[in-house]
């Protein structure tokens, strides 16, 4: 076999490659965060209008959204390659099993968070992206102070943050493990770098909808 | 002491098995694991039926041979120890303890509690070695190694084999088994001959043998007898993924 697939295709190189696409994910969402700030700026949307259009029509972010969207899609993928063959590796289970033990919770729901991660991702990507990307919408700033006038989404998005950040809190330090930087050394870094994308980053997406619900006025008031 | 326990019994690897209950009766707490089931299998062997068969060598948690799932642990509750080296009065009278194979598809029951680790050998001979020149002894210097260097290929090198982190991990994995073996030598001027080759060979065997991958849960570092830390998996990867370019 080429060198290269026998390389991704082996137990280490799966993980690697789970690892580098979560990574890429993570450092997104630093990114979305950064543009979702700009609707806390009371200007009826305008500063988040012109970056979601900017978003929208520039050329090098638009091949990099389909690169997200493949990183995506091989994320899950190759988790559900993992997940099989390490399912097969235990063809029969325990009578007793005390996994928990001996391992975080977070790490044993990994699978669990991330097919609500998934879930989740299906209803956002409904509701912002699919209206921006394909249904015309320009006014993506009152879809959003729309939203989260309603109670069901803000408790659904916050929900859904504290799965991702779940997801994150064994994840990302995970991907450093995988990659072999996690060594005594670099330990305490990587759990620290570790908490600003389970809780910090999280925490930001979910101040939005809170602000939303509870300070600002009706998107109609709002955007002019 | 008294107890309840609930063993697997398996004929042969084409038997299905089953969960079979007996009772220990009188079980000092100063007793090992091990000579608690000695006790039953005399009571087992008088009564004229076929004893419990696991495996057990030195019985002081130096040789890996013993290896059992007790109440979902890999070598029983507690931790650094083998199974050989769990006591009795770690559990109460009146307990019902659950004894299991290690479970993995790559570790086939052969009967009983008694496992085929081969595998385990069979990733060793893919490449678990220096091949190093015979002759002369060289001096005792001539091969400078700094204190902290030997100490981690040492840590490394205290895995006895014994399969309790395939065990004990959720996917199966021999991870840590692997990356012990590996480390022992990448850290060391005598494992740099094959250092690419030993890697790259150890994991494609791991694979081929069906163990599973790793979920970094850690499982496999809090059940190890020795205390073999996962930093070494790290190792085992950066090892990995530089034996590529």
């Amino acid at each position: 076999m080429n060198p290269f697939f026998s390389f991704i295709n082996s137990s280490v190189g799966k993980k690697l490659l789970m690892s580098l696409t979560g990574l890429f994910l993570s450092v997104f969402l630093v990114e979305h965060l950064a543009g979702n700030l700009l609707l806390l700026r009371s200007d009826g949307g305008q500063a988040f209008n012109d970056y979601a259009k900017f978003m929208g029509s520039n050329p090098i972010v638009r091949i990099l959204e389909v690169g997200l969207l493949g990183f995506i899609l091989l994320h899950i993928v190759n988790g559900i390659r993992l997940w099989l063959g390490n399912r097969a590796a235990r063809s029969k289970g325990y009578g007793t099993y005390r996994l928990d033990e001996n391992t975080t919770l977070q790490s044993r729901m990994m699978k669990l968070s991330a097919a609500l991660v998934l879930l989740f991702l299906v209803v956002h990507l409904r509701k912002f992206w699919v209206p921006a990307r394909f249904l015309g919408e320009h006014d993506i700033a009152s879809i959003v102070y729309y939203t989260f006038q309603q109670p069901f989404y803000v408790v659904f998005y916050l929900v859904a943050l504290f799965i991702v950040g779940y997801h994150l809190r064994h994840g990302f330090q995970s991907a450093f493990q995988t990659l072999g930087f996690r060594t005594k050394k670099y330990q305490m870094l990587i759990e620290f770098i570790a908490v600003l994308f389970w809780f910090v980053v999280p925490l930001g997406f979910a101040v939005i909808p809170i602000y939303i619900y509870f300070f600002a006025g009706s998107p109609v008031a709002l955007v002019q | 002491m008294k107890l309840t326990l609930k063993v697997w019994r398996q004929k042969d690897a084409n038997d299905e098995g089953r969960f079979v209950e007996y009772t220990a009766k009188d079980i000092s707490p100063d007793m090992s694991f091990l000579e608690m089931l000695d006790i039953v299998n005399i009571d087992l062997v008088k009564k004229g039926e076929t004893p419990i068969v696991f495996d057990h060598d030195c019985r002081e948690g130096i040789c890996g041979s013993c290896g059992m799932m007790i109440n979902g642990r890999a070598h029983g509750p507690g931790r650094g120890i083998a199974t050989c080296q769990l006591h009795m009065r770690s559990f109460s009278d009146g307990d019902e303890i659950m004894i299991e194979p290690w479970r993995a598809a790559a570790f086939p029951v052969l009967k009983d509690l008694m496992v085929d680790r081969t595998a385990f050998d069979r990733i060793m001979r893919s490449g678990g070695y220096t091949s190093a020149k015979t002759g002369g002894i060289p001096d005792g210097n001539a091969i400078l190694v700094p204190k902290p260097v030997a100490d981690e290929a040492f840590d490394a090198a205290a895995c006895i084999g014994c399969g309790a982190c395939v065990a004990a991990c959720p996917n199966s994995s021999a991870m840590l088994f692997v990356a012990a073996k590996v480390s022992q030598l990448a850290v060391l001027p005598q494992g740099q001959a094959e250092r690419e080759t030993r890697v790259t060979r150890m994991v494609a065997q791991m694979d081929e043998e069906k163990f599973g991958s790793c979920s970094n849960t850690y499982a496999c570092e809090a059940e190890c007898p020795k205390g073999i830390s996962v930093t070494h998996i790290a190792r085992l990867n950066r090892e990995f993924i530089a034996a590529q370019f």
